[in-house]
């Protein structure tokens, strides 16, 4: 169970030759992901480690039956290796790479939206369900299969809070980066949605940071739609304004974008929001006795 | 990245922009030339990324070249919320009839470009999106479709009821679009545009911010960055691929991950400290990061202890702590150090940490608790 991956999924690798993509090809298929194939334009025919390598998406998938990608090449070809995902008809492709303008996220994300596809990321370290299948750079090890769900804009804070669940005896039932960026393909909500159905989860925890409106957003959500208990955590408390957070962004959303509001937003729903990251698995453990 | 007025206002112009005449300078000489070729009263503005500057004295005018050079003088001596002033524009002073507000922004919620509009211009946008929402007009943009003339002549009919005006408005403000996706903008802004009584319409600000993800493919852009305008350890760190910025504490603070930064700086608060900056050393963590960080956060002679808190995962424990020995081998760190190594090869690490007598704490909430211990003279 868990949620969008599992061991069934076929995960295909895009820019599985370069540096970081073959790293984590190997990764991935060490902690057991059914990794089916690479794609490197001009290196079709080749092999990885034992994973074939194709030329372009839609081969790989007519030839495996891949309906999972995950992304590792640089900056500048990214949007137009999540289209050719898409337009291949894989299902979920979860993109690793950081630094994509925010104009063509803005428009591949609204291509998206006209297409069943779905994009987790840019900028994240991808999704893991513990013990069926790893679809991204996360260090499987931390995890354990469980009842948690856990949801971040983070990487590393979300390794963090990961492990003080696990030490706590508190596995997880998916673990999803939604990404660092101002347009990601998947936000707060759509993942606590689908935690909401998944029969494993049973408690979610939610960590956010600075910028945009996405908790707040999520906060209504919660009040509204989502039966479990969540447990938010939200980074930048000391943070200064005006560094991240444009004054434009500001105006859009009434003025919101601090950590204060977003602890309020939680707060006001009844959602308790830990002061530190190892109380989240405290919080946690509390609600999942109850 | 933030550009300076003068520098918004060159784009503008190269897009079809009215903007008012005028020229940047650096001395009050350049400032009298500038006002003598205009012939006209000037306005002479400081260009430093603040905001307000008109109400710190920012903002003055002169009816002579001469009294340009002396009001240039003043300003290029001020220093504005910290910032040092060390560029005025110097442009023809106009007459203005009425202020408008137009703007683009990448709008999070909708996941699209937004234009707004208002016609109470002049002001802070902040404020009126506050007390007057009412008078801000938006327009959520199809990014697949673009921006089109009608759009934006729907748009101007709402702030302009003259027809002839509001036609020059919608031509602005089409430009203002093409602008913002040429320059690949995060934030493209006039306040005010303004009518003059002979009915021109002009930008008389201008203000563009920039997606920095997109400066790899901006050149042009990138060369227009004020190294004066930034915080020139902000500045090294970038150069490094080191995300780092200045705070106001004593706790320096290296970490891998923004995310686990941040809530680093959020502990050392809570538990009674203030972060001296924020510092993410990214994904890989070869020694000379790890050097480069340690002298960026030793030049700033407020920090009393550093904290390293690191989890890794791609980053390698033991090339952290190679790097930490490397930086107390090569540099004078008169601070303690506290170490947090948790994940990929943290054992080898906390045995290469004993050579420079390190024993790293076990977790976060420790690390946080002894640097602060040791920041106020504990032993």
């Amino acid at each position: 169970m868990g949620i969008l991956v599992n061991k069934d999924t076929k995960v295909i690798v895009q820019g599985i030759t370069g540096r970081d993509g073959r790293f984590h090809a190997l990764q991935m298929k060490d902690y057991g992901t059914k990794v089916v194939g690479g794609v490197t334009p001009g290196k079709g025919g080749t092999s990885v480690d034992g994973i074939p390598v194709f030329n372009s998406v839609e081969e790989a998938v007519s030839a495996t039956g891949a309906n999972a990608s995950v992304i590792y090449v640089p900056y500048f070809a990214a949007p137009d290796a999540i289209y050719e995902a898409c337009d291949a008809g894989i299902e979920v492709i979860v993109c690793i790479t950081e630094g994509i303008p925010t104009l063509d996220m803005v428009k591949v994300v609204n291509y998206l939206k006209t297409k069943k596809t779905r994009l987790i990321g840019p900028n994240c370290p991808g999704i893991i369900t513990p013990g069926e299948t790893k679809v991204g750079i996360m260090p499987g090890r931390i995890h354990k299969p469980g009842p948690v769900g856990v949801v971040s804009r983070s990487g590393t804070l979300t390794y963090e809070v990961v492990y003080h669940l696990t030490n706590k005896n508190l596995g997880q039932s998916t673990c999803m980066g939604i990404g660092g960026d101002p347009i990601i393909g998947t936000n707060f909500i759509d993942a606590l949605s689908l935690f909401e159905k998944d029969e494993q989860t049973k408690a979610i925890v939610l960590i956010g940071e600075i910028g945009g409106t996405d908790e707040e957003e999520a906060a209504k959500y919660i009040s509204s739609s989502v039966s479990k208990p969540v447990v938010a955590f939200v980074a930048g408390r000391t943070a200064p304004p005006g560094k991240r957070m444009g004054h434009a962004g500001a105006i859009i959303s009434g003025g919101t974008g601090t950590a204060k509001e977003k602890i309020e937003a939680f707060e006001s729903v009844g959602v308790p929001v830990a002061e530190t990251p190892a109380q989240i698995s405290d919080l946690i453990a509390d609600r999942i006795k109850e | 990245m933030k550009l300076h007025e003068y520098q918004a206002k060159e784009i503008f112009a190269s897009y079809g922009i009215p903007v008012p005449p005028g020229k940047v300078a650096t001395t009050p000489e350049e400032a009298t030339a500038i006002a003598s070729q205009i012939g006209k009263k000037v306005a002479i503005k400081a260009q430093v990324h603040v905001g307000g500057r008109g109400k710190a004295g920012g903002i003055k005018f002169a009816d002579s070249p001469e009294e340009a050079a002396k009001v240039a003088s003043e300003i290029l001596s001020m220093e504005i919320k910290g910032l040092p002033v060390r560029k005025v524009l110097v442009g023809e002073c106009l007459d203005v009839v009425e202020e408008y507000y137009l703007g683009v922004i990448v709008d999070r919620r909708t996941q699209r470009p937004v234009v707004m509009v208002s016609s109470a211009g002049g002001v802070d946008i902040e404020e009126v999106a506050r007390e007057t929402p009412e008078k801000i007009h938006k327009y959520v943009v199809d990014p697949l479709k673009g921006f089109l003339p009608y759009e934006a002549r729907k748009l101007a009919f709402k702030i302009v009821p003259d027809a002839k005006l509001a036609l020059k408005t919608s031509a602005v403000l089409k430009k203002l679009y093409e602008v913002f996706e040429g320059v690949d903008a995060s934030l493209a802004e006039i306040n005010p545009f303004v009518r003059t009584p002979q009915d021109e319409m002009i930008a008389l600000d201008a203000k563009i911010n920039i997606d920095d993800n997109a400066l790899p493919r901006r050149p042009n852009i990138e060369r227009l960055r004020d190294p004066d305008a930034e915080n020139p350890y902000e500045v090294k760190a970038r150069e490094k691929g080191l995300s780092y910025v200045k705070l106001d504490g004593t706790i320096g603070c290296i970490v891998n991950g923004a995310g686990l930064a941040m809530a680093t700086m959020d502990m050392v608060k809570r538990y009674g400290a203030e972060p001296a900056n924020f510092l993410d050393i990214g994904g890989s963590s070869n020694p000379e990061k790890v050097t480069t960080a340690m002298e960026i956060i030793l030049s700033d002679r407020n920090v009393k202890a550093i904290l390293f808190n690191i989890f890794g995962g791609i980053t390698r424990c033991d090339d952290v702590a190679n790097g930490i020995v490397e930086a107390l081998s090569k540099m004078k760190v008169n601070v303690p150090v506290v170490v947090r190594l948790t994940g990929t090869n943290e054992d080898q690490a906390a045995e290469i940490l004993k050579k420079v007598n390190i024993v790293p704490v076990k977790s976060m909430d420790e690390g946080v608790r002894e640097v602060i211990r040791l920041s106020k003279g504990g032993a």
